[in-house]
């Protein structure tokens, strides 16, 4: 099997990922590459705490996940990787060809960011890191749960609310 | 406002409007107001610590009860309780379990405890007639 979605979610581990994705994929395993949650035993313990126990979670900083996304994606089961914002995931996406999709699953409202869709508010710099995913040939579309549309890149970035 | 314990009901959605107003309705708008709904509804991680926080301050809840163990509210009231000591979470929140919250004649602060035991043995599976003849 795979890495089935690469999602950027500034929830993180929640409802949508393990029950709404997590169900109808039968994920086996969740991928969390983010830099302050890989080095905290507490981050860690949180996030794991709300996941089934038949789903695995991997708790990786960027450098690692680097370096272990090869062996995630020779599991035998399918799984999906998480970040927390577009930054992490445009080091991802640059540094391993083999990342050809990206889901934006969530970004919400904060100061600074601009409504793209109910789910979706972006800043100067999100904006920036997603058409530099996009140019790369990624596919790039917003979809928070799988019976949703999926938005594409160009769609989204053309939208000015929710 | 009755007496007790108040608690800050967490869901995703329209759910925690929605208990709070079936609590309401079965046990009087008195009991119920020691019942705040909150939803997570279009916010962000760190903006949902910040929100929950805010209303657990101005309430002085002593209970979050959330819907789901893997949901964003109880990350986050788990974050929270991380710094508050004597803030309980509860997660599977029912309609039987605030009953027994809001009714509990105890004010005593483990009052969420019985409240807990009451959801869970609240939960059976009505088969009259699955068996079919």
């Amino acid at each position: 099997m795979a890495i089935e979605v690469y999602r950027i979610d500034d929830r993180l581990v929640h409802g949508q990922v393990v029950v709404g994705w997590g169900q109808p994929l039968a994920l086996g395993f969740l991928v969390l590459v983010d830099d302050q949650v890989a080095a905290s035993d507490w981050e860690r313990d949180l996030y794991r705490m709300g996941v089934p126990p038949e789903m695995a979670v991997y708790f990786e900083s960027v450098e690692s996940a680097l370096s272990h996304l090869a062996e995630y994606r020779q599991l035998p089961d399918p799984g999906l990787l998480l970040t927390g914002g577009t930054a992490t995931m445009r080091s991802l996406v640059e540094r391993d060809p083999a990342i050809t999709r990206v889901n934006v699953g969530g970004l919400h409202h904060r100061a600074g960011r601009s409504p793209r869709l109910r789910y979706v508010f972006l800043d100067a710099g999100e904006e920036s890191d997603l058409r530099a995913i996009g140019a790369r040939g990624v596919d790039v579309t917003a979809q928070d749960v799988p019976g949703a549309d999926p938005v594409p890149l160009d769609e989204l970035l053309a939208r000015s609310g929710g | 406002m009755s007496e007790g314990p108040r608690a800050i009901v967490a869901a995703h959605g329209d759910l925690a409007e929605g208990l709070v107003s079936a609590v309401a309705r079965v046990a009087g708008a008195a009991a119920a107001a020691r019942l705040l709904p909150f939803s997570n509804a279009n916010l962000g991680g760190v903006e949902l610590v910040d929100a929950l926080r805010c209303e657990l301050v101005a309430s002085g809840a002593i209970v979050v009860f959330t819907d789901l163990p893997a949901g964003s509210c109880t990350i986050a009231a788990r974050r929270i309780a991380r710094e508050s000591p004597g803030l309980a979470v509860v997660c599977g929140a029912n309609l039987p379990m605030l009953l027994a919250f809001v009714m509990a004649s105890s004010i005593a602060p483990d009052t969420w405890r019985q409240a807990v035991a009451k959801g869970q043995a609240a939960m059976c599976v009505a088969e009259e007639g699955a068996g079919g003849d």
